[in-house]
């Protein structure tokens, strides 16, 4: 077993584009879940409707790559208000079984060959970020630091992705802590108190429920544009719960939280991975136990049983304060 | 408290292994089949596998009954981006063929069409040949949907006569969703809880049965049976030394929540762990001749089915209605704290609702296998369904699950009428979003103001 390489591999999946993705996308899910209460079940719908609009306004309109960003983000600003308008009212629950929904109608819808013209079907689509790999600065070769090495796509990806998680990081902090962000906060606590304040509630959870998603969105343009392809099959329901174990891992309702919940999830994922395909390899797990193409499903089984494990014994996660907590509420 | 938790976690666990155990056994990892609306892929964003790359389609057409044939001796060639030919292979009698490529890269998949059988077309001409990119370790499925005849697609029979099958299978699709979501909507209603996790329970009475039946050549009848009743003791066992447990914690119900996907998210990957990510039939009952009733045609299997979730639900009805249990599940449901201060035992109701819910839900999932197929993710196909029939009638009640399930049943089969089948689910789910709309307490709801 070649351990330098397992732990090399961990290691920089903690800052590879993945751990990025799920970063800003739980940073979206942390203003729903953690700051406002919101259940969003569906935040991959919100990263496949950034991806789409992004790829696909490219594509069909020769938008230029930032206008089709902008277009991505707008559709996830629609998207947002679509799902919103009819469940922001209701109990909890309703918004997490809608979003869920739309989530998969948005992914059945894409896939579907009637709509293969435009969508792309279930081969997607490609070949809409040619100006992302000319914009890139940095000369061919390889860069990183220590042992850790990218080639200079990656590193571009990489750089411009961890801007991408500083700048939502810092725009969550500033509205977070503004007086607006302390009515989301009494919105998780006590909606009824709130609106007996004269707070127009409904408006306020909109409001969060379109940043949230526009992050997410902003995630899944950030995950095409890096990928250069955009695909159905990555859009399945267990990507939302990726991120969910990512924000409750690192800390709901904490600024830094979804980061590092995001870089340690990778890791320890990436690891695991390494290390079970290692051990096969190395016969050290016999493959009558344990077939290769089975550690994809070690994975989502782990990361169930760490959604049980993480929320019976520590809700609160790394970074969390068990008094700022939804979890406990009702 | 929190050993109890970890002691029937490990149990269940060790159950389900055990009974996945004997379903892998057998099961030679090479085939996928797709269904036809369904997806059988779970992706992740850049998943490594050192597997190689390969890819693999399926020739499938619908006869003139809406039934899915699959189609053998198809010739397939593979090209890389040169030109050159990787390989020709012809489909299985399950119309799948699969090859494994040298490498990433671009290629084409090229039908050749004099191997068709007679009569057999591509619905769409220009997927005679496919193009398409692999990436590293990438899997990909190629759909090839056929048609019977060289245009029009459709048969010729009347607009009538097609609306009426797809009513009848509507309603037996209806009434498979009702008994799965029965359950669902009487555990919210007495624990409020939202079980994500309840789509397992489906595939697990399921696979149980599947294990009796194929592995261990019991009876189907026995097995089904036998699966029944070790999903009711399954969903007793889950709420008393699981479920209980957290409640008597004050575990909240949003972290519960949280807690069923996670259960769920951790069993489904279980069953595909052992059982497979592609379908499987039961022993018995596979190939059967429909019987003709007017235009319609039905085979034994499903009228067999049909019927007996009729009386399975009219039975659940009057146990609601007319026994002692019965009254205090409603009444539990009703208003928690004032049954318990009236002397009903709360957590007996819960343990009961929670067993008969998983009696309710295996039922169902065999029922499903039977004249589908049995999968590992298709109580989770089912459980959106579940929500959108529950949400129609009216979360929390049992009555409403039942006239919701059938409601969004039968929309999602005649919504081909007019629009492609592939978007049967998109269909149905559209109609939950447009209910939360316009009625948000359901049809047999009440209306509960909130803001």
């Amino acid at each position: 077993m070649n351990w330098t390489r397992i732990f090399d591999n961990s290691l920089s999946a903690a800052i590879r584009p993945n751990a990025i993705i799920f970063a800003i996308s739980a940073i979206g899910l942390n203003v729903h879940f953690g700051y406002t209460g919101l259940l969003n079940f569906g935040q991959v719908g919100f990263l496949a409707i950034g991806g789409y609009g992004a790829a696909i306004s490219v594509l069909q309109w020769n938008f230029p790559l930032w206008l089709g960003w902008l277009f991505g983000l707008f559709c996830a600003m629609c998207w947002a208000l679509l799902l919103g308008y009819p469940t922001l009212r209701l109990r909890a629950d309703y918004l997490a079984i809608v979003t869920i929904a739309a989530g998969e109608i948005f992914r059945l819808s894409v896939m579907a060959p009637s709509f293969r013209e435009v969508t792309g079907g279930s081969d997607g689509l490609s070949g809409f970020n040619n100006d992302w790999r000319s914009l890139n600065p940095l000369p061919d070769g390889e860069y990183g630091i220590g042992f850790l090495k990218f080639s200079a796509a990656e590193t571009w990806s990489i750089l411009v992705g961890w801007t991408l998680v500083l700048l939502s990081v810092l725009l969550v902090y500033l509205l977070i802590r503004s007086p607006w962000g302390r009515v989301l906060k009494a919105i998780r606590e006590d909606e009824d108190a709130v609106r007996a304040l004269g707070k127009n509630v409904f408006a306020y959870k909109m409001q969060s429920l379109v940043l949230g998603g526009c992050l997410g969105a902003l995630a899944g343009i950030y995950f095409v544009t890096q990928q250069a392809s955009v695909v159905p099959s990555n859009y399945s329901t267990a990507q939302t719960f990726f991120a969910y174990v990512c924000l409750i891992l690192g800390g709901t309702a904490r600024i830094w939280g979804p980061v590092i919940g995001s870089m340690i999830f990778w890791a320890i994922i990436t690891f695991t991975d390494n290390f079970l395909r290692q051990a096969i390899d190395a016969g050290y797990i016999s493959g009558s136990l344990l077939d290769p193409n089975q550690v994809g499903q070690v994975r989502l089984m782990l990361v169930g049983l760490g959604l049980i494990l993480l929320l019976v014994f520590r809700p609160q996660g790394i970074l969390g304060d068990r008094r700022e907590l939804m979890l406990e509420a009702r | 408290m929190t050993n109890k938790v970890v002691a029937l976690g490990a149990l269940l666990v060790a159950l389900v292994l055990g009974a996945a155990a004997a379903a892998g056994a057998q099961e030679p990892p090479t085939t996928t089949t797709t269904a036809p609306g369904g997806t059988t892929e779970t992706t992740l964003a850049g998943q490594p596998s050192p597997t190689g790359e390969s890819v693999r389609g399926t020739m499938f057409y619908n006869d003139e009954n809406d039934e899915k044939v699959l189609v053998a001796d198809v010739e397939v060639r593979i090209d890389d981006a040169a030109g050159n030919e990787i390989a020709t292979v012809t489909t299985d009698e399950e119309g799948v063929f699969q090859v494994a490529l040298p490498g990433p890269g671009s290629y084409t998949a090229t039908i050749d069409p004099d191997t068709l059988p007679d009569g057999i077309s591509m619905r769409d001409k220009d997927r005679l040949t496919l193009s398409f990119d692999m990436s590293t370790g990438q899997t990909r499925n190629l759909l090839y949907p056929l048609q019977s005849g060289e245009g029009g697609g459709r048969s010729s029979s009347s607009f009538f006569d097609r609306a009426l099958r797809l009513l009848v299978e509507g309603i037996r699709f209806g009434l498979i969703i009702a008994m799965c979501a029965i359950g669902l909507s009487l555990i919210y209603g007495t624990t409020g809880l939202t079980n994500f996790a309840h789509g397992e329970m489906v595939t697990f009475g399921a696979i149980v049965a599947w294990v009796f039946n194929v592995t261990w050549h019991w009876p189907f009848i026995a097995s089904a049976i036998i699966a029944i009743l070790i999903s009711i003791a399954m969903g007793f066992g889950l709420d008393r030394f699981f479920w209980r447990p957290l409640r008597n914690r004050g575990t909240g119900l949003i972290a519960m929540l949280v807690i069923a996907i996670g259960l769920g998210l951790l069993v489904r990957y279980m069953f595909q762990f052992q059982f497979g990510g592609f379908n499987e039939a039961y022993r018995q009952y596979t190939l059967q001749k429909g019987l003709k009733f007017g235009p319609v045609t039905i085979v034994p299997r499903d009228l067999i089915g049909m019927g007996l979730s009729i009386l399975v639900l009219v039975g659940v009805a009057t146990f609601l209605q007319k026994t002692r249990m019965g009254k205090a599940m409603r009444a539990v449901a009703d208003n928690k704290d004032l049954a318990e201060s009236s002397g009903i035992d709360v957590d007996r109701v819960i343990g009961f609702v929670w067993a008969s819910g998983a009696g309710l839900a295996a039922l169902g999932g065999i029922l499903q296998g039977l004249s589908e197929q049995v999968s590992f993710q298709m109580g989770f196909q089912l459980l959106l369904l579940m929500f959108a029939g529950v949400t129609l009638g009216g979360l929390g009640t049992a009555y409403g699950a039942l006239v919701g399930s059938l409601v969004v049943g039968m929309a999602m089969e005649l919504s081909s009428l007019w629009i492609p089948t592939e978007f049967k689910t998109v269909v149905a789910l559209s109609i939950l979003i447009i209910v939360l709309l316009v009625r948000p307490q359901g049809i047999l709801g009440q209306a509960e103001r909130v803001g």
